[in-house]
């Protein structure tokens, strides 16, 4: 078996699977990653052709499993899916907003096997976290909050960073040891989706994001072992980009509410690349032999300057859905590289953030969607 | 860690046996380790029952011939150092 990023042909096997099975979403944040048209998307899948999909990827070796959205909690056969994916061997994650967790549901995923939460917040203060999301939800997702400690689960609070919240770290991180948070996921935003579409309100400045990471540090030094801190860096501010996915469909697997298998979440805006459907094939064949899983698999599709480059083993090159995004052709090396001859269009994005906001912010909701589709 | 004291997994991890990969892992959230085959033979034995100086003894009889107590003991130590165990006390 060959290792991951390996060449096209023999792909090892996935260890992720990410089941997003609902676009549907009550909250509205500006930076959410969910692609802007998804309300042009196919029928969600059924509870049955979930659960092959659960069987499928066991057998493949997929170990960790994501059930995320949208709002995962807006399906009502949740409880179904979480119980199945126990007994298949999943190590099981709820990726959650909150919104629709109660005594009732939760008590059912810890009799079904549930493995741990992930619960968001979009701040530490009431008024931006409710401002945000467009919702009025502070108050309930603090209640969450101790409802999964009451169950026992343990917790991820995640995080999304920006301009508006990125210098609320030390208090959001307050917030979290108050709550007895396990791990902390600072996410400073990923320029997909909603939030490319919202890019120059959201990009903080190179000032703010160093504040945010002394301030991370002080608070690790702080809290030592009982609470552990990922602090995922904005590539914007990076010099060489990111290791995507692992490597493009080396060990991560999306499965999207409407059936489409895909290397990463984004990878459906790609042009020129057709993903299977669950529905019409196999998620073995999917994995190995599916064209689009295969299109950046190995190196053999790299141009210069990635294909000469030492560092290509270690970041692959970066995001494809990245380097289409910001320069039109996924086949490029992500401009986020300072070595990318395309390197001053992140430049310019910074530049752009620190004028004057000339358009408003954009909440991800169905009626945005359309317009934005349409 | 003594013989009397008495490993368990620590509460956010699951050890099990991963078939795609033909290796004992343990789970956590975001994370997955693979485990060498002396550390699955010892993990197994980590039930919250069996004392160091029991599982010591377990795996002399089922690896018999040289004396394993030096590596089981400090490769529990390590998992203990790194939060994949605990350990209680006996009584």
């Amino acid at each position: 078996m060959q290792k991951a990023g390996s060449a096209p042909g023999a792909p090892g096997s996935p260890l992720w699977l990410l089941a997003e099975v609902t676009y549907k979403c009550p909250l509205h944040c500006v930076f959410c990653y969910n692609p802007v048209d998804y309300t042009s998307y196919g029928a969600e899948l059924s509870t049955e052709e979930w659960l092959r999909v659960l069987r499928e990827a066991r057998v493949l070796g997929a170990a960790q499993l994501g059930f995320s959205g949208g709002e995962p909690l807006v399906r009502d056969d949740l409880e179904i899916m979480v119980a199945e994916a126990r007994k298949l061997g999943y190590y099981s994650n709820l990726i959650t907003s909150g919104v629709g967790l109660n005594e009732k549901r939760i008590a059912a995923f810890r009799e079904g096997g549930l493995d741990h939460i992930q619960l968001s917040f979009q701040d530490s203060t009431r008024e931006l976290n409710d401002f945000l999301s467009s919702t009025r939800t502070f108050e309930l997702k603090r209640k969450v909050a101790k409802l999964i400690k009451q169950h026992d689960f343990p917790m991820v609070l995640n995080c999304v960073l920006h301009r508006h919240n990125i210098d609320h770290v030390e208090q959001i991180l307050e917030m979290a040891e108050a709550m007895e948070a396990e791990y902390v996921e600072l996410a400073n935003t990923q320029y997909y989706g909603w939030a490319y579409v919202n890019r120059d309100q959201l990009l903080p400045t190179r000032e703010q994001v160093a504040r945010a990471e002394e301030a991370t540090n002080r608070f690790r030094r702080k809290v030592g072992d009982k609470m552990r801190i990922f602090f995922v860096v904005p590539d914007y501010f990076e010099e060489r980009p990111k290791a995507c996915m692992n490597g493009w469909a080396a060990v991560f697997l999306t499965v999207t509410a409407d059936g489409l298998a895909l290397p990463c979440h984004e990878a459906r805006r790609l042009p020129g690349l057709s993903f299977p459907n669950v529905r019409d094939h196999d998620l073995g064949w999917i994995w190995r032999d599916s064209p689009g899983f295969n299109a950046y698999r190995g190196d053999a599709w790299m141009k210069e300057p990635c294909r000469s480059c030492p560092e290509k083993t270690k970041d692959f090159g970066g995001c494809r859905c990245q380097a289409f995004l910001l320069t039109g052709d996924a086949a490029n090396a992500d401009p986020v590289c300072s070595l990318s001859p395309d390197h001053h269009v992140v430049a310019a994005a910074l530049q752009s953030a620190r004028q004057p906001a000339a358009k408003p912010i954009l909440f991800r909701d169905d009626a945005n969607s359309r317009r934005l589709h349409g | 860690m003594d013989d009397a004291a008495v490993p368990e997994l620590s509460r956010q991890f699951r050890f099990q046996w991963e078939p795609a990969q033909q290796a004992h892992v343990l789970l956590f959230p975001e994370g997955m380790i693979k485990l060498g085959g002396s550390a699955g033979e010892i993990m197994q034995r980590v039930d919250g029952k069996a004392s160091v100086g029991a599982i010591v003894e377990a795996l002399q009889q089922a690896f018999p011939g040289a004396d394993l107590r030096a590596d089981v003991v400090q490769f529990l130590e390590e998992a203990h150092a790194k939060g994949w165990i605990r350990a209680r006390r006996t009584g």
